[in-house]
């Protein structure tokens, strides 16, 4: 995992997709009601598509299958605690497997 | 309101999330073709059509937060909708089941959506069914351009969302008219027969619709039940929100959505000035339709089922003219038997007694459908396999009703009808079939008039033009000016881009009308009116003038007309269609009647102009 801060001042992470099904509907869901508890605002990025990590209908359309490579960016204070939770629920494999 | 799900904190859009505030204060007024008179006031109750179609409006940026808080609004009823549906589910199938419906929440709540519909209604300034209808379909399309099969069936969650957001949006569905429990005001792009027959009348202050005429099915109800109505709106439906308050003015074809308190003041006004009109024509219900020479003429009343013949008999009408049966079908989930069909008409038969009650065949297949009887879909129903065409090719249905309609004629006060009569033919096979009827009951030892009268509707030019050839098969006439105008003008009737050209006075109706009256009195019958023209104040005296026997009408019409004929002279009416029969124009002899009714009871100009 890296942790980086990009130009606009996000802090962002890098993670793989683990669980089997990739980030289908539930696992979207989950992503976005985790994001939903925090204020920063939050992206999620893979191969140029960048998407609102607080629309599961924006994440279900980035594909992210399994083994593929998301990053997510996240603005505002809570950032730091907001891409904890989100890393901890990939790599929990959105509790699917 | 929840207001925050869809709208950024920090952002100019923060003037979305007006949670109290109010739609739209400024009055709009729309105009229409006012087809059943009188005023009401209440909350609009918006029928949304069953098929899902969304047209697209412009709007201007004063509608703009009005439109957010009806987006607003709907999401709410949605959430709540999705949140009900996802503890059912819960509860029958289990939490796994139900988890899609989590999905559905958060779609409903997607920032990325909320806020490009917001972003788009601002731009565009289009309407936000459309805009969400837009918005919806553009993620539609990306989920299903993806690879993943699971994921572009997610297509479909959008697609059911967005369509529950549109119908939430429109109001209700058409099946929600049964329900009705407060009164209000309905407003449709348009209403089926089967749809005005099943809903609560009793909560119905008025109607508006997009489409329609001065005789189609809404606007012929509204009239029997003296609910003021306008149509032909082209696109109030969707120009107005659920529970605004609403003004419909059925004699002007007005509609003002959030009426102006200077315009209720004066409406009123006006409506007490009605009412006091309105309770002196009411003293006149035991009173004869005679005019000051003497002149009779009998007026019975148009019914649809037998709830109505109450309205009949406080409104002083001496009988039945026409009692449409179809709706008897129509209402129904399965075709009636036959005796639950005689239940009903001899209901009728016997509150009515002594005057007479005239039942006509059904009418099915022009604007009134049944599902239960199977139809072919028909390009030009109206000219197509209706009415006396359709029950002549199944003799059995028809065998049924006509012996349903016997057996109601023990207290001998029943004649019966056939409805499109085009040439003689059909006539003679009809009387073949009714004498098969009454074989048939007889064999029965079942008790009914055998010397029931029959008679035919003129409403096919072809029959009003070959009523010598009909006559000597009948007992009675009964011209039903609606369909006969429309066929004889080529003027659809619910089409509202000819209403215009819909003339009841045009030469070419006035002589099929005076034909058919002659032929019939030289026969030694007599001719009635059961169309809306008879309902007309300002044409009754033309048809007097005509010759007609007899007018048939919807029931709270009868004290206006009465009031007309008891202020009217035999020869003023006879001059005046003299008159009419030289002249060669619509417009002369329309102006020429009003002049009359002017002359002879202005008060009820005052009421019908």
């Amino acid at each position: 995992m890296e942790i980086a801060r990009d130009e606009s001042n996000a802090l962002t992470r890098i993670v793989t997709i683990q669980n089997r099904f990739g980030i289908h509907a539930r696992p979207a869901a989950l992503f976005v009601k985790t994001a939903n508890r925090f204020q920063c605002d939050i992206s999620v990025e893979k191969d140029d598509v960048r998407v609102s990590g607080k629309s599961i209908i924006g994440l279900m359309t980035i594909e992210g299958y399994q083994g593929a490579t998301i990053r997510i960016s996240a603005t505002g204070a809570d950032a730091p605690e907001a891409l904890d939770a989100l890393e901890e629920l990939v790599a929990q494999k959105f509790f699917e497997d | 309101m929840h207001s925050r799900n869809w709208s950024h904190r920090n952002s100019s859009r923060t003037d979305v999330t007006t949670g109290t505030s109010t739609p739209r204060t400024a009055e709009l007024e729309f105009k229409g073709v006012g087809v059943s008179p009188g005023i009401a006031i209440g909350a609009a109750f918006i029928v949304a059509p069953d098929d899902d179609t969304v047209v697209m409006r412009e709007i201007t940026v004063a509608d703009v937060p009005r439109e957010l808080q009806r987006f607003e609004n709907a999401l709410v009823v949605t959430r709540q909708q999705i949140h009900d549906l996802q503890h059912r589910m819960t509860a029958e199938l289990g939490q796994e089941s139900a988890q899609i419906f989590e999905a559905h929440l958060l779609m409903l709540e997607d920032r990325a959506i909320l806020d490009e519909v917001v972003r788009v209604l601002k731009t565009k300034l289009q309407n936000i069914e459309f805009v969400v209808q837009q918005v919806a379909e553009r993620y539609t399309q990306a989920l299903l351009r993806l690879e993943d099969d699971y994921l572009r069936e997610r297509a479909v969650d959008v697609r059911d969302i967005a369509r529950r957001l549109l119908r939430n949006l429109a109001g209700h569905s058409s099946s929600a008219l049964a329900d009705l429990d407060q009164p209000c005001i309905v407003i449709a792009h348009d209403l089926s027969p089967s749809e005005t027959a099943g809903l609560n009348r009793e909560k119905v202050l008025g109607f508006a619709t997009d489409l329609g005429s001065p005789t189609s099915h809404t606007a012929i109800m509204a009239r029997a039940l003296g609910i003021p109505a306008v149509v032909g709106m082209h696109d109030i439906s969707l120009r107005v929100a659920a529970n605004d308050a609403v003004l419909v003015d059925g004699q002007h074809g007005q509609v003002f959505i959030q009426p102006a308190r200077e315009r209720l003041e004066r409406y009123e006004r006006k409506a007490k000035d009605r009412r006091t009109i309105q309770a002196r024509l009411t003293t006149l219900r035991d009173q004869p339709a005679r005019t000051r020479d003497g002149y009779d003429i009998p007026l019975a009343a148009n019914i649809e089922q037998p709830s109505d013949v109450d309205s009949v008999l406080t409104n002083g009408a001496v009988g039945i003219g026409l009692y449409r049966t179809e709706f008897l079908f129509v209402k129904s989930d399965h075709l009636p038997t036959e005796d639950e069909q005689a239940a009903a008409y001899e209901d009728v038969a016997r509150r009515v007694a002594p005057y007479p009650a005239i039942i006509r065949t059904m009418d099915i297949g022009g604007d009134k459908f049944v599902s239960h009887l199977k139809m072919p879909q028909q390009v030009n129903p109206f000219m197509g396999w209706r009415a006396i065409r359709f029950c002549l090719a199944q003799p059995d249905i028809f065998k049924t009703q006509l012996r349903a309609i016997l057996r109601a004629s023990t207290l001998r006060n029943v004649k019966i009808m056939y409805p499109m009569i085009s040439n003689v033919k059909e006539v003679i096979e009809a009387n073949r079939l009714l004498a098969e009827a009454k074989t048939e009951l007889a064999a029965r030892s079942v008790a009914f008039d055998p010397d029931i009268e029959v008679g035919v509707m003129i409403e096919v030019p072809s029959a009003a033009l070959t009523a010598d050839l009909i006559a000597p098969h009948i007992r009675f006439f009964s011209i039903g000016t609606n369909d006969l105008v429309q066929y004889t003008l080529a003027v659809d009737r619910v089409n509202e881009l000819v209403t215009n050209l819909y003339e009841p006075t045009h030469p070419a109706i006035l002589k099929l009308i005076k034909n058919t009256i002659d032929v019939g009195h030289e026969h030694g019958l007599w001719t009635g009116v059961c169309g809306e023209m008879g309902g007309n104040p300002l044409l009754v005296p033309l048809l007097i003038g005509l010759g007609i026997d007899e007018l048939s009408i919807n029931a709270p019409g009868i004290p206006l007309v009465k009031d007309v004929i008891r202020s009217l002279r035999f020869s003023q009416a006879e001059e005046l269609a003299q008159q009419a029969l030289r002249s060669g124009s619509a417009e002369e002899v329309l102006a020429n009647c009003r002049a009359l009714v002017n002359h002879t009871a202005p008060e009820i100009l005052e009421l019908v102009e």
